[in-house]
């Protein structure tokens, strides 16, 4: 029996790795996102790569109302439910500065928006005993920085619901795994210049597969960043806050 | 579009070049943006793919399939998608590209600039003439060319990039039995069984490797490769094998000595009555592959490679050609000798009748010299040299090499009037100067 996987925010290139994978399992997908003719192409894709079946559906995580029919098509479906959020923005954090009603949308895109959609989501796979939740959050979620932390905060917010998430559907048998990639070399970092430990679009599709597979809670991509992680979350506040990283 | 500076260059690092690159990961803004030059994995070796001082676009992100069909073996993909990609998810059902050269890096969009051939090219002519349709933008606009539109056709189809941006063409695949080929491999002793043994081929797939420091009576010795499709399941899979050259690699590694002693046990590999195997589709026609990044072995500076191909009535020019490189002891241990047939698709195509030596070069004056020489030479004996892989040739050359030169300069310059889409090649060898 083929499962089927929702991916919210398919287009970005993260996802489309993700999703590339799934196809060549043979898995039923349901893709969403903005940009409807990209869509339709990652879609042509997947069907070449042995997709069971491909629906597009457009989403706007700021209006709840495009995911009635995306809801409404997963209870359509049958067999396993699953379900991978890559949806989220990061306005620079000095737009943001300039034009704080930007923070509405980062929450949005970021935390309110996907969880929502997986409140919505959560009854169906539940009633299905089984089934993955991946939620890819951020490493900027894990403690707040002088560079992007209207960022970070949506995305801390995210994986704190994550987290109870978790505690509730594995009860029902569904998984809940958290993804924090650090930089990823995708076009949101190109132009950036070098950043540290970073990974491919390919390597992050790779550890969320190999995450699941074992049935990982949380996954840092590249892995490196649990360990930067830890150590940046027990600097003392008093200073940290002086410093810039 | 970000534009983000960088300096890059081709598959052998000997020319750098230093620009504004955009890594585009959706189709839409292509369009709309001022034209520049396109480059997918970069692969050519010289400067087919490097715009210094100017804007580039990086295609390699733009790599998906957008059609397939399994019963005509008609798939459409993006510019940047890799050829050895296509082979990877359609052979298993039964269907490969049915030219692919010697990288599976290759981009579809880089296959048709350079008008590829692979180890069929006897019998299946080059990538072009299995092309079906090309997107691209031509002088801002959105353009399906195919092989109706004959003139803009031979123009794009081995064009450099220069008659437009390709975004997708469609591929006419060829029928394969499965994943496996099945290869045998035997020993050629000299020069004149080496040809012998190439001009008698009858196999679909045939390669030559070439001992390119061997001397004397054992000028000329090396392995000939002969493969078919096989149903066969190949033993070892390709997969999680790859290997990575962590980084530049010194000097010696390539000396004299290692180098021939490399080719000695690499020859000696093969029993005397020749073998037989069942070997992965990737292994076959992408042997290097599974190293990443083996073009570190030639440290910092990089290398050249050298290819030309001679008519058939020119084999002793191109005997004497191996003699001088032989002579020299700057080869390395990746020589190539081919057999061509005579299809070209496109006016600035490579291939000819006759036989096709491909040697690379670690960058040096004296190896610089060499190469010069043997370009020469390749003029003279009627033959021509390679722009995937050239980075030395002159522009008095390159234009004698190419009779169809002004015919393709003519309608490169009215698809692109204001020259946007000329490469550091472009320029270095004239071809845009009707």
């Amino acid at each position: 029996m083929s499962e089927t996987w929702i991916i919210l925010g398919a287009s970005s290139s993260m996802a489309r790795n993700f999703v590339r994978k799934l196809a060549e399992e043979g898995n039923s997908l349901v893709l969403t996102g903005r940009d409807k003719d990209d869509l339709a192409r990652l879609s042509a894709d997947c069907l070449a790569r042995g997709a069971a079946s491909c629906a597009n559906f457009p989403i706007d995580a700021r209006d709840a109302n495009s995911f009635t029919p995306i809801i409404k098509h997963a209870g359509l479906t049958e067999g396993m439910l699953s379900c991978a959020v890559f949806i989220g923005s990061m306005p620079d954090q000095s737009e943001i500065d300039a034009d704080p009603s930007l923070i509405d949308g980062v929450i949005a895109d970021s935390f309110t928006g996907p969880a929502r959609f997986l409140q919505l989501l959560a009854p169906l796979m539940e009633e299905r005993g089984g089934g993955t939740v991946v939620g890819v959050g951020s490493v900027a979620g894990d403690r707040g920085r002088l560079g992007n932390y209207v960022y970070g905060a949506a995305k801390a917010g995210f994986a704190t619901y994550l987290s109870g998430l978790r505690n509730r559907m594995g009860r029902e048998g569904v998984h809940v795994m958290t993804v924090k990639p650090g930089p990823v070399d995708t076009a949101m970092t190109w132009g950036l210049g070098k950043q540290p430990f970073m990974t491919t679009p390919e390597g992050v599709a790779d550890d969320i597969l190999k995450g699941m597979r074992k049935k990982r809670n949380i996954v840092y991509t590249a892995g490196i960043w649990r360990l930067v992680m830890f150590v940046i979350r027990n600097i003392p506040e008093p200073i940290f806050k002086k410093m810039s990283i | 579009m970000r534009w983000n500076e960088i300096t890059y260059s081709g598959w052998g690092r000997a020319l750098q070049a230093t620009g504004e690159v955009a890594r585009p990961e959706r189709v839409h803004g292509l369009t709309a943006a001022a034209p520049v030059p396109a480059f997918g994995n970069r692969r050519s070796y010289g400067d087919a793919c490097t715009n210094d001082g100017g804007r580039a676009i990086d295609m390699t992100r733009l790599d998906r399939v957008l059609s397939f069909d399994a019963e005509t073996g008609l798939v459409e993909a993006e510019a940047g998608m890799p050829i050895g990609e296509l082979a990877r998810l359609f052979a298993p059902l039964g269907w490969m590209p049915t030219v692919m050269p010697g990288t599976g890096f290759a981009t579809i969009g880089g296959c048709i600039a350079m008008d590829v051939h692979g180890k069929n090219h006897h019998i299946d002519g080059s990538f072009g003439a299995h092309v079906t349709a090309i997107k691209m933008i031509v002088a801002g606009k959105p353009k399906t060319v195919t092989p109706k539109n004959k003139t803009l056709f031979r123009a794009t189809v081995g064009g450099l990039g220069q008659t437009g941006m390709i975004l997708s063409a469609t591929l006419q695949m060829k029928r394969c039995e499965g994943t496996g080929m099945e290869v045998t491999e035997q020993r050629a002793e000299n020069w004149d069984e080496h040809i012998a043994l190439l001009a008698s081929s009858t196999a679909p797939y045939t390669v030559g490797w070439l001992d390119a420091t061997a001397k004397g009576r054992k000028l000329g010795r090396g392995i000939i490769e002969e493969a078919v499709s096989t149903a066969v399941e190949p033993q070892s899979s390709p997969k999680g094998a790859s290997k990575s050259v962590p980084f530049n690699f010194p000097r010696f590694t390539l000396s004299k000595a290692m180098v021939s002693g490399f080719n000695k046990a690499y020859y000696l590999r093969i029993r005397d009555g020749g073998q037989t195997r069942i070997k992965p589709l990737e292994e076959f026609f992408f042997p290097l592959d599974k190293i990443h990044n083996w073009n570190r072995l030639y440290g910092k500076n990089g290398f050249h490679q050298f290819q030309c191909v001679l008519p058939d009535a020119s084999l002793d020019a191109l005997k004497a050609m191996v003699e001088k490189i032989a002579k020299s002891g700057l080869a390395s241990p990746l020589a190539v000798l081919k057999r061509l047939g005579p299809d070209a698709s496109g006016m600035m195509s490579f291939p000819m009748q006759g036989y096709t030596l491909a040697v690379d070069f670690r960058e040096s004056p004296k190896a610089r010299r060499l190469i010069a020489e043997l370009n020469a030479d390749t003029l003279k004996a009627g033959g021509r040299i390679y722009f995937a892989k050239d980075s030395l040739a002159t522009a008095e050359q390159a234009k004698a090499m190419y009779p169809d030169w002004a015919t393709w300069a003519a309608e490169a310059n009215k698809a692109d009037p204001e020259h946007a889409l000329e490469t550091d090649m472009t320029r270095r060898l004239g071809l845009r100067s009707v």
